[in-house]
């Protein structure tokens, strides 16, 4: 699609003056914005192992399988988080459930989760119906061969062991009720991932495909 | 105290001075970039990272010594021999405190009395650039050999102004000989410091020193971005560090060179004057002129930071169309100053007037071929 040409805004090359031409204003502001970083020192470091940075309630880290009330494992090998997953990166291993469980069919004796080629989308999370898998805020689980980065069913439960107190982890559901996760008076409020200012000339489009403002005097006419 | 001990001892401090500062530049270097840039630089080793300068050391020492396969092997084991101890033996004249006050075990100049002291750290020190050119050269690489002929273009360019526009001091103070340009300063006071007389003139040894030592604006020579390293692409470990020493010996020389030709060396009024004789004098003039120096090495460090890399047309262009007649009026202007007796106050005014009137013109005709080019453009449309 060509563009229209009220929307093209020509402008003419600035003429250089005679004392920028000489350079010695920009060489003495660029001295004394150098300096000023020095005099004025704001570092934006985070001194990493020592300082943790404070990560957003939606990061997606490793993943756990959850517990029900009684302990035992809440997935119930529907396989869903496997179909969902684009990295293929889940392996379950359904069996018949134990006698004693009455209130599901199946459930996974082995939960394999390859934590190497998963890409943390968080689509398992999203397709799982009894919010057994969630993704936590774990980012810095590391391995000392790539089998060992294969984890299994006991594995991502005992992730889920050691997140489940975490205020950073809350368990999204309960059984027959919503979990801590869904109070979001309790949940830190977070800020919008990205932010438009007023007059930004990229985020307003007069005509498709094209990005800027047309002038003032142009704009609503067609 | 014998003479041959007393010289050994001032070689030593030299050396392990030098050597200690080019370690603690580096370290600053790091820190001081850091803070330009908003970020904290090395603070890992030892409380503030003051004990990086030692780990890098025992890295770089450990390190393995790669000579490429295709490499002129004695040149380019050669080449940063040369890079290192010509700069080296360039701070044998320079006078690093008050030499007529030493303590009894220190002379704070290696070779005292020589009276062609410019001439031979000019001489010596423009010996470094054959240590970059064989080292290009023996590496038979192209971009190392790129990068040590735009070396050599560019120290051959900037040696005239740079030893033009110190003609003129040696013409007013009448020696050679550091050590006496500087007593001359410190006997007049601070109003007889030569940047009061020679202002223009210490712009231009101020940049063309710059160019001269490859540092930014001016490190065309080694260029990451269009030469990979330049003329040590192929270098690596205790080699490497051996060219990058010359360079930092290089700066602290141009530092000292700055202090003593245009700022008065050790001398600063009150507290470290030619009168001033008490006990530990020679400390306080000791300090006021690493003061000096580290000030000038802080100046070259934001200079880094701030100015971009001129383009190689640029950097000839600066040297041979404005330093180069902007050093030789300056000399003549010194000259005519003298042969007709004139208080040499008279300078200031001639210098600044130079300048306006060179800078006016250079920057007008500038105008005039951007304007023209503009017209010529529109034409063609």
């Amino acid at each position: 699609m060509p563009i229209n040409p009220k929307d093209v805004t020509w402008i003419k090359e600035p003429e250089i003056g005679f004392w920028e031409a000489t350079f010695l204003p920009a060489i003495a502001k660029g001295l004394r914005i150098t300096l000023g970083h020095v005099t004025d020192y704001r570092p934006v470091t985070q001194q990493y192992p020592e300082q943790r940075p404070v990560l957003p309630q939606h990061y997606r880290g490793v993943h756990r399988l959850n517990r029900d009330e009684k302990g035992r494992v809440k997935c119930v090998a529907c396989m869903l988080c496997a179909t969902a997953c684009p990295a293929n990166c889940i392996a379950i291993e359904a069996a018949a459930a134990p006698p004693d469980w009455p209130d599901r069919d199946k459930y996974p004796a082995e939960f394999v989760l390859d934590e190497l080629r998963c890409i943390y989308c968080g689509m398992c999370e999203e397709a799982c119906p009894v919010d057994a898998i969630e993704l936590t805020h774990i980012y810095d689980m590391t391995g000392e061969s790539r089998a060992a980065m294969v984890f299994n069913k006991d594995a991502l439960l005992g992730i889920y062991d050691k997140t489940k107190d975490n205020p950073a982890d809350p368990v999204r559901t309960a059984r027959g009720r919503l979990g801590p996760a869904s109070e979001l008076k309790n949940l830190a409020t977070l800020g919008p991932a990205t932010t438009v200012e007023r007059g930004d000339r990229a985020a307003t489009a007069p005509s498709p495909g094209v990005i800027g403002a047309p002038p003032p005097e142009t704009r609503n006419t067609w | 105290m014998n003479e041959i001990v007393i010289t050994l001892i001032t070689i030593a401090v030299v050396i392990g001075g030098i050597l200690g500062a080019c370690m603690y530049l580096v370290l600053a270097e790091r820190k001081v970039s850091a803070w330009m840039q908003d970020r904290m630089g090395p603070n890992r080793v030892g409380p503030y990272g003051l004990i990086q300068p030692v780990a890098d050391a025992i890295k770089i020492v450990l390190k393995e010594g790669v000579i490429p396969a295709h490499v002129d092997k004695a040149l380019f084991l050669i080449a940063p021999a040369i890079s290192m101890f010509t700069t080296m033996l360039a701070f044998a004249v320079v006078p690093f405190g008050p030499v007529e006050q030493a303590p009894s075990w220190l002379r704070f100049i290696i070779a005292p009395e020589v009276n062609i002291g410019l001439v031979f750290i000019f001489a010596v020190g423009s010996l470094a650039i054959y240590g970059v050119i064989l080292g290009g050269w023996a590496s038979n690489n192209k971009y190392s050999a790129l990068g040590s002929l735009r070396a050599s273009a560019q120290v051959i360019s900037y040696e005239i102004p740079l030893g033009m526009s110190v003609l003129g001091i040696v013409l007013m103070s009448g020696t050679l000989d550091l050590n006496e340009i500087l007593n001359k300063q410190a006997a007049a006071g601070i109003l007889g410091w030569n940047i009061w007389f020679q202002p223009l003139a210490a712009l231009i040894f101020y940049i063309s020193s710059l160019a001269e030592s490859n540092r930014l604006p001016f490190d065309l020579s080694e260029c990451e971005q269009e030469l990979v390293g330049g003329y040590h692409t192929e270098y690596g470990g205790l080699r490497l560090v051996l060219f990058f020493l010359g360079e930092y010996t290089h700066l602290i020389t141009i530092s000292f060179l700055t202090a003593i030709l245009f700022f008065g060396g050790w001398h600063f009024p009150w507290i470290a004057t030619p009168e001033s004789t008490y006990r530990f004098a020679w400390l306080v003039k000791l300090a006021v002129l690493l003061a000096k120096v580290l000030f000038s090495v802080f100046l070259i460090m934001l200079i880094r930071w701030t100015i971009p890399r001129f383009r190689f047309d640029q950097l000839m262009e600066l040297t041979w169309k404005v330093f180069f007649p902007l050093a030789l009026a300056n000399m003549v202007a010194v000259m005519v100053v003298m042969q007709f007796g004139m208080p040499p106050i008279v300078l200031l005014p001639i210098s600044i007037l130079l300048f306006a009137v060179f800078g006016f013109f250079t920057v007008t005709a500038k105008r005039l071929e951007l304007a023209r080019r503009r017209r010529a453009s529109l034409a063609m449309r």
